[in-house]
């Protein structure tokens, strides 16, 4: 057991590590978002937004009139965040995680309802290709955690805090499937099928189109609290080690800005084909090899 | 937050009548070879996000109830800026038939770039410029009293021009959301 390890376990206190977390989240995803940003501009030779662009989108869409379609819509903003934030809670405290995947899950169908409450084709559409999203990346999680159960004995994220071996170390192929969870949780291409940035004649903004305002706000935190939590988990994976965990994160952020570069956007069937054939196999190769 | 938004302008573009000219340029305008990222503008595609609406081309019978429709879509504070010269006055369908005029007739244009098609520069110059309107706008905004509990934040009311309200067809009541 080495120094961080022993300062988080020994600094443990469910409330006030849930606050600083909570508060720390937001403020991460926001810089790797504006990071993310600037990379791709550079990859593609321009001088790209300043870093904290994500800071002013979200202040600015705060400062604009409140428009909704109708009053639900409001609720499913803000139980997109509130379920955001309790997974955050709940990976923090190292609650049981198959419940902080089924909290997680509430999140994104939170989002789903809001995108199928309105009447605009384009929501349905993104709400749609939303779930088939959850569909395809849903399995390779259960399988994480199931993974994870083999190799401590528990379901507790804690435990996995307390045990002196990395999880890189006995689970690489669940990691590498575990990337392409994050890029389509991170709505990258080639995975942007639900809601993208580059798909205006094709479903103009897909599932939160109908948000305006400080909605679209809590939306856009939501996302930042996502990828928060997507680098957490890659963080978590090296727990021994500071600097190897940050390895592997800044190894991870930058394949995923350059494969969404690279890539043009991919029909949503072949998004569920390619989750159940790459990452899928690659996790149940990794559990076969755990299994004792 | 005033200066939150100046710095993330977010535009919708729309197209009325144009020869898609100034369609081309301006979305040629928007691609990586002249960065408007770097502003903070994105180009979004729908009203509801967006702050600036950029029109192109002028305005006939049968698009003036989608241009005005589109920008009531919009959440204030908002700011439209014509594109070209056909925006501004009809260009040169002018004396088309079915031709209204210019984009001002259905909606208040803050920022006019004249040319035909602009030349990029400008383009990018009068959405900066239409971003520092926003900016002042938002400044300027009053806060009406809530309704139900939802705030609603809206920009002080324009200087009467009884010319453009009456040439404005069927000027669409305003409510409280
Ligand atoms: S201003 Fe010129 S280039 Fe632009 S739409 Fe009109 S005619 Fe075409």
């Amino acid at each position: 057991m080495n120094d961080i390890q022993q300062f988080f376990l020994s600094h443990l206190h469910p409330i006030i590590n849930s606050l600083i977390a909570l508060v720390l989240a937001p403020v991460i995803g926001g810089l790797l978002m504006g990071l993310d940003r600037k990379l791709t501009a550079r990859m593609q030779g321009r001088m790209g937004p300043p870093l904290l662009q994500p800071f002013y989108d979200i202040f600015k869409l705060f400062s604009k009139e409140s428009m909704v379609v109708h009053r639900p819509q409001v609720i499913y903003a803000v139980c997109h965040l509130l379920f955001m934030m309790l997974t955050l809670v709940m990976l923090v405290t190292g609650q049981d995680l198959l419940l902080t995947l089924l909290v997680h899950t509430f999140a994104a169908i939170s989002l789903v309802l809001g995108g199928m409450s309105v009447r605009s084709p384009y929501s349905w559409i993104g709400s749609q290709r939303k779930i088939l999203q959850i569909l395809a990346y849903e399995p390779v999680l259960i399988l994480l955690v199931l993974g994870v159960r083999l190799l401590n004995g528990s379901f507790w994220g804690i435990n996995v805090l307390q045990s002196d071996t990395p999880l890189i170390q006995s689970m690489p192929l669940l990691f590498l499937a575990l990337i392409s969870v994050i890029a389509v949780e991170m709505g990258k291409s080639p995975f942007d099928t639900a809601s993208s940035h580059h798909a205006h004649q094709e479903i103009v903004r897909g599932i939160n189109l109908e948000y305006a305002g400080p909605y679209l706000a809590l939306t856009e935190i939501s996302h930042l609290y996502e990828t928060a939590i997507a680098f957490g988990l890659v963080l978590a994976f090296w727990h021994t080690c500071l600097i190897g965990g940050l390895v592997l994160a800044v190894l991870v952020f930058f394949c995923l800005a350059l494969v969404d570069n690279c890539f043009a956007r991919l029909t949503p069937a072949w998004l569920v084909r390619y989750m159940w054939l790459v990452p899928l196999a690659l996790a149940l190769a990794n559990l076969i090899c755990l299994w004792r | 937050m005033t200066k939150a938004t100046a710095k993330a302008p977010w535009v919708v573009h729309v197209n009325c009548n144009s020869c898609n000219g100034c369609d081309i340029e301006f979305l040629a305008c928007l691609t990586p070879m002249y960065d408007a990222e770097r502003f903070g503008v994105l180009h979004i595609g729908t009203p509801k996000h967006a702050d600036i609406m950029v029109v192109t081309g002028s305005v006939n019978n049968r698009n003036a109830r989608v241009l005005r429709n589109l920008y009531e879509q919009m959440p204030s504070p908002k700011v439209v800026v014509a594109m070209g010269v056909c925006p501004a006055t009809g260009g040169i369908f002018a004396d088309g038939y079915n031709v209204i005029g210019g984009a001002e007739k259905v909606v208040p244009v803050d920022v006019f770039v004249p040319g035909c098609p602009p030349r990029p520069e400008a383009m990018l110059d009068g959405i900066l410029e239409g971003a520092k309107i926003l900016a002042g706008k938002r400044q300027n905004s009053v806060t009406v009293k809530p309704v139900r509990r939802i705030k609603i934040v809206r920009p002080a009311a324009p200087a009467a021009d009884p010319a453009a309200a009456a040439a404005a067809p069927a000027p669409v009541k305003e409510e409280a959301k």
